[in-house]
């Protein structure tokens, strides 16, 4: 396995994924505000499509399928930003914070 | 591979100035640009650099793309996530304006070690299983996944779940457009 070769390799885009995965990991639950969580979860999503698209190339026998997959992560990721940037921002005009930590009302 | 002879560093050269050793080289690239945005959007203190850390990291997996294969996906992935995803975000840090000094971690000290130390095991267990799992050679292909087949696939096999795709983002543009009017009238 030459180092200038490595874009042949199944395992080295599985390894992207995986790093793009623990890192999206690590953020969601180190990050305080409510903006850095949905950061960490889109660098998760990215994770997962890199590894359908990996394996669609490599592997599929049909290779429209991981595209069409990949296509339909975007989608959903799209539609679940809006959605959440607008409870960020509903949750700033109750709290004026986007502090996961403050959102304690039901705390008993 | 420490003491290189002038043969090495002429087969190096050879090697590097072909169209396969410059392709790799610019995967290099694009694998360091992955790297460094993702590190950069998890770690840095401020929201908005972390914005900018997300779209360098999603350049970066566009360049991934076309090296499976598939422009048509790189193109979508810089114009739906940097165009449209990384814009939304910077736009909702302007309108929440977090507190500018303590945006970092969180306030339990301990939960940064545990998180770092789950993330490490976890990065490091699904790279094991990439290299010791093996996969299958490549079948045959029954089309070689170009746009246009793409797209044939989207309107026959594919076609409920491309028109639920649109159910949902219609679902999501009217959802957000109440979550975020809703507080609005009462103040």
């Amino acid at each position: 396995m030459n180092l200038l070769n490595l874009y042949n390799f199944l395992e080295m885009y599985l390894v992207i994924g995986a790093f793009l995965f623990a890192i999206g990991f690590y953020g969601l639950l180190q990050r305080r505000s409510l903006v850095g969580m949905l950061i960490a979860a889109e660098l998760i999503l990215a994770g997962a499509s890199v590894n359908f698209m990996a394996f669609n190339r490599f592997v599929a026998p049909d290779p429209t399928v991981g595209q069409i997959f990949t296509l339909f992560i975007m989608g959903i990721a799209a539609a679940e930003a809006a959605i959440a940037l607008s409870i960020v921002i509903a949750v700033y005009r109750n709290y004026k914070s986007i502090d996961a930590e403050d959102l304690a009302e039901l705390k008993g | 591979m420490i003491p290189l002879t002038l043969a090495d560093v002429i087969y190096w050269f050879n090697a590097l100035f072909t169209a396969e050793g410059l392709a790799g080289v610019v995967f290099l690239c694009m694998m360091a640009t992955v790297v460094a945005g993702a590190v950069f959007a998890v770690t840095s203190a401020r929201l908005i650099r972390s914005v900018t850390g997300l779209a360098l990291c999603f350049i970066g997996v566009a360049g991934i793309y076309y090296f499976l294969n598939s422009p048509f996906v790189a193109l979508m992935e810089i114009l739906i996530y940097v165009g449209a995803v990384c814009i939304t975000i910077s736009f909702a840090i302007m309108l929440a304006e977090p507190r500018q000094e303590d945006q970092g971690g969180r306030k339990n000290a301990m939960l940064w070690p545990m998180s770092a130390g789950a993330a490490v095991l976890l990065f490091w267990g699904l790279t094991m299983l990439a290299g010791k799992a093996q996969w299958p050679a490549i079948p045959t292909r029954i089309n070689n996944g170009s746009l246009e087949d793409v797209g044939i696939s989207l309107l026959t096999t594919y076609s409920m779940v491309f028109e639920l795709i649109s159910l949902v983002l219609l679902v999501a543009i009217i959802g957000s457009i109440v979550l975020a009017r809703a507080g609005r009238s009462k103040t």
